[in-house]
C-alpha cells in the first residue's frame, strides 16, 4: 500500500538518463542505483520517519511538484481494528452456530438439505463476512435516491425491523442531502441546462436506440461524430467508443494480447482490467501500487529471462495502469511509466476512468496533468460514466490500432451500438469542456474541481484526519480502519444531511477501512464548508482524527535538489 | 469535545468502549452477552486481585527479606 521513498530517486535518475538520450548501458545501472541508495538515506534521516511521503520533481520529468501520502497505520489503531475484527467474529461463529441448529431463522442463502454432501457454498472466508459483519451495517450501501445525483440529492428514507435483513420504506424523503459521494467530478450530472435539452431534442429525433450493432445497422452518424470528438478532444489520431466502460477494458485487453504475452498490471487496477488481463490467457505479473522500482525490475526481469521454460523474448509487454486510483486516490507516475516504457520497448495501456475531464488545465486527463504527449501513450482507454455524466467507455490510439480493434474486440463486433441521447450527452459535454459551446463554462468547472479539491484536502489535513492520495486527485479518501466506524461514520455523516460512500473489506484491506469523497465542480465553496464542520464534529465523535502531523503542512519539507547533480557521470 | 455534564461525557465514554470494541454492530442481547462476560471477567480479576495480593506480597517481602536479611552480617564480618 504504502511505497518506499528510498525508490523515487533511483528511477527519476534513471529515466532523466533516457531523456537526455544516452544509452541505458552506458553506467553501470548497479553502481548507480547503489549510490543513489547512500544518498538517499543521508537525505532522508532528516525527514520524519513514520510518514511515507513522497515529492519527486527531480529533473525535468515533474514540471510540478508530485505529492502523495500515505500515512501509517498507527500501531495502537491497527492492533484495536484487528481487536475489533475478532470480537466481531466470535459473535459471527455464535450466530452460525445458533442458525445451524436452527435456533434462529436464517435470512440469507444456506445449503441446501438435498445438497448434503456436496461442495459448500456458503463457507468461505466472504460469505461469512458477508452473513455476519456487512450484513450488519448494509444500512450505509445501495441507498435508493431519488433526484438527480448531483451536488444535492434526495434519498428514499427506508428503516429496517430485523436489523438490516429486510428494508421497509417509511414513504419519507430525505431532502437535500449533500453528495459527496458520486463520480460527478465536473458536475454534467443534470436535469437542466445545454446537455439536457440536446438530449431531449436527440431522442425525440433518433428515439432511444436501434438495437443493433455497429457492424450491422446500429451505426448513426452521431456515433462517428463522437468518435471523431473523442479523438480531437484526446489528441489522439483515431478512437472508438463501446456502450460499457467495463466491457471496454475487459473485451479489448485480450483483442490486444494473448498467450505468449505478457501484462505488468499494477496490484491495484479496477476489477475490469483485471478480468480483461485474466481472460486474455497471457502472462501477468503483478507490480506494487505506483512503485516504478517495481516495475523496472519485473520489465528487467523479463526481458532478460524471457518466456518461462522456452525463453522465448515475450512478444509483447503491455504495461495496465490506472490515471486515478479509485481507492487510494493516487495518480499514476505517468513520466516515469512512459520513461521505462521506451526504454525497454513495452507498451502502455492507461486507464483514465477517473482522470479523463477531472485532471489537467484543460480536462485532458493524466496526460494533460503532467503535460506530457498524449502519443506517448499506446491505448488511452476511459469512461463516459464519470466526468461526462453519461455511460459507456473509448479507445483512443493510432489508426491502425483503432481499425484492428474495430474488427477484432468482442465488444465492437457483438455488442448493441450506444444510445443516441447518451452519445449526445457525451458530445455536448465534451464540447463544453473543450469551449466549443462558445462558453468558458466547461474551463470554469475544470478550475473550480481542482481548486474544491486542493481545498477539501488541505482542510481535512488540517483537521487531522489520516486521508491518503495525490493533492490533486478529486477523490479523497478518509480512513477509518475499526469495523464499527464505518456503520458510525455513515450513519452520522446521514444523519447530519450529507450522503458519503463508505468502503471497507473486499474492495480494501481488512485494516484499511476507509470513506471516499469524490469532490465536484458543482460543489459550491459553503457546500464543502458544510460538509467539512460536519466531518470534523463527526470525527471527534467517532475520534478519527488520527494523524500525527497536524502541524506540519505538506509541502514544507525542503528538497534538495543538488543531491543528484553529480549522479550523471 | 466540550461536555455538558458528566452524564454526557459518560455517554461519550461508552460510545467509545462500543466503537473500539466493535459491538456498536451487534444487537443488543448480544451487546449484553459481550457486557456481561467482561464485566464478569473484570470483577473475577479484581477480586482474586484483592484476596491474593497481599498474600503475595507479603510472601514475597519474607522471601527477599530472608535472602537480604541473612546476608549483612557475614559482610560486615568479613569487612571487620
Ligand atoms: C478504473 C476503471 N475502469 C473502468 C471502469 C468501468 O466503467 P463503467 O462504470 O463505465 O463500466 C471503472 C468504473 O468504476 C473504473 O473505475
Amino acid at each position: 500500500m504504502t511505497e518506499s521513498p528510498a525508490t523515487k530517486p533511483v528511477d527519476g535518475e534513471a529515466c532523466e538518463r533516457v531523456k537526455n538520450g544516452l544509452k541505458p548501458e552506458r553506467n553501470g545501472l548497479v553502481r548507480s542505483l547503489h549510490r543513489c541508495h547512500e544518498r538517499q538515506y543521508k537525505h532522508h534521516s532528516l525527514a520524519d520517519e513514520e510518514e511515507v511521503h513522497t515529492a519527486s520533481h527531480y529533473g525535468s520529468l515533474y514540471t510540478q511538484p508530485f505529492l502523495e501520502s500515505f500515512e501509517e497505520t498507527p500501531m495502537l489503531v491497527a492492533v484495536l481494528t484487528y481487536m475489533g475484527y475478532g470480537i466481531l467474529t466470535i459473535f459471527g461463529y455464535l450466530r452460525d452456530f445458533l442458525r445451524h441448529w436452527k435456533i434462529e431463522r436464517c435470512y440469507i442463502a444456506r445449503e441446501k438439505e438435498e445438497q448434503r454432501d456436496f461442495v459448500p457454498l456458503y463457507q468461505d472466508f466472504e460469505n461469512f463476512y458477508t452473513r455476519n459483519l456487512y450484513m450488519r451495517i448494509r444500512d450505509n450501501w445501495n441507498r435508493p435516491i431519488c433526484s438527480v445525483p448531483g451536488a444535492k440529492m434526495d434519498l428514499m428514507e427506508r428503516m429496517s425491523n430485523d436489523y438490516n435483513w429486510t428494508f421497509e420504506y417509511t414513504g419519507r424523503v430525505v431532502q437535500e442531502v449533500i453528495n459527496m459521494g458520486s463520480y460527478n467530478y465536473l458536475g454534467f450530472a443534470e436535469n437542466t441546462g445545454p446537455c439536457a435539452d440536446s438530449v431531449a431534442k436527440v431522442t425525440a429525433e433518433y428515439g432511444v436506440g436501434v438495437a443493433s450493432t455497429r457492424q450491422e445497422t446500429g451505426n448513426l452518424d452521431k456515433h462517428e461524430e463522437m468518435e471523431k470528438l473523442v479523438a480531437q478532444f484526446l489528441g489522439m489520431e483515431s478512437a472508438m467508443a463501446f456502450g460499457m466502460g467495463f466491457a471496454t477494458n475487459s473485451m479489448n485487453i485480450p483483442a490486444l494480447v494473448g498467450k505468449g504475452c505478457l501484462i505488468l498490471s499494477d496490484e491495484l487496477n479496477h476489477a475490469s482490467l483485471v478480468l480483461g488481463a485474466r481472460l486474455s490467457g497471457s502472462t501477468i505479473r503483478v507490480f506494487k501500487h505506483n512503485n516504478m522500482q517495481s516495475l523496472e525490475k519485473l520489465l528487467r526481469e523479463a526481458i532478460v529471462h524471457g518466456q518461462p521454460r522456452t525463453h522465448r523474448p515475450w512478444k509483447k509487454i503491455l504495461i495496465v495502469v490506472e490515471g486515478i486510483y479509485s481507492m487510494e486516490g493516487s495518480i499514476v507516475r505517468l513520466p516515469e511509466v512512459i520513461a521505462l516504457k521506451k526504454r525497454y520497448r513495452a507498451y502502455l495501456y492507461l486507464d483514465e476512468a477517473h482522470s479523463i475531464g477531472a485532471l489537467g488545465p484543460r480536462g485532458r486527463g493524466v496526460v494533460d496533468y503532467f503535460g506530457l504527449d498524449p502519443c506517448d501513450v499506446d491505448v488511452l482507454m476511459g469512461t463516459f460514466t464519470k466526468s461526462f455524466g453519461a455511460a459507456g467507455g473509448y479507445i483512443a490510439g493510432k489508426r491502425e490500432l483503432i481499425e484492428f480493434l474495430r474488427s477484432h474486440s468482442h465488444s465492437a463486433v457483438y455488442a448493441t451500438s450506444m444510445s443516441p441521447p447518451v452519445v449526445e450527452q457525451i458530445i455536448t459535454s465534451m464540447k463544453c469542456i473543450m469551449g466549443e459551446d462558445g462558453t468558458t463554462i466547461g474551463r470554469e468547472r475544470v478550475t473550480q474541481l481542482a481548486e474544491n479539491t486542493v481545498y477539501f484536502r488541505r482542510r481535512l489535513r488540517e483537521l487531522g484526519f489520516i486521508i491518503y492520495g495525490n493533492n490533486d486527485s478529486p477523490v479523497v479518501p478518509l480512513m477509518l480502519y475499526m469495523p464499527a466506524k464505518i456503520g458510525a461514520f455513515g450513519r452520522e455523516m446521514l444523519k447530519r444531511n450529507i450522503g458519503v460512500v463508505v468502503v471497507g473489506f473486499p474492495a480494501t484491506p481488512i485494516i484499511e477501512s476507509r470513506a471516499r469523497f469524490c469532490i465536484s465542480a458543482a460543489h459550491t465553496t459553503d457546500m464543502l464548508d458544510r460538509a467539512l464542520s460536519v466531518i470534523s464534529e463527526v470525527g471527534d465523535l467517532l475520534q478519527l482524527k488520527y494523524s500525527r502531523h497536524r502541524k506540519r503542512p505538506l509541502a514544507a519539507r525542503p528538497f534538495d535538489d543538488s543531491v543528484y547533480e553529480d549522479i550523471d557521470d | 469535545m466540550n461536555f455538558k455534564n458528566l452524564r454526557e461525557y459518560l455517554a461519550w465514554l461508552y460510545f467509545q468502549y462500543l466503537l473500539i470494541t466493535g459491538i456498536y454492530v451487534l444487537e443488543p442481547w448480544e451487546k449484553s452477552i459481550f457486557n456481561s462476560i467482561l464485566f464478569t471477567a473484570i470483577a473475577m480479576v479484581i477480586y482474586t486481585s484483592y484476596v491474593f495480593v497481599p498474600i503475595h506480597v507479603r510472601l514475597a517481602l519474607e522471601f527477599f527479606s530472608g535472602i537480604c536479611g541473612g546476608q549483612p552480617e557475614s559482610t560486615v564480618a568479613l569487612m571487620n
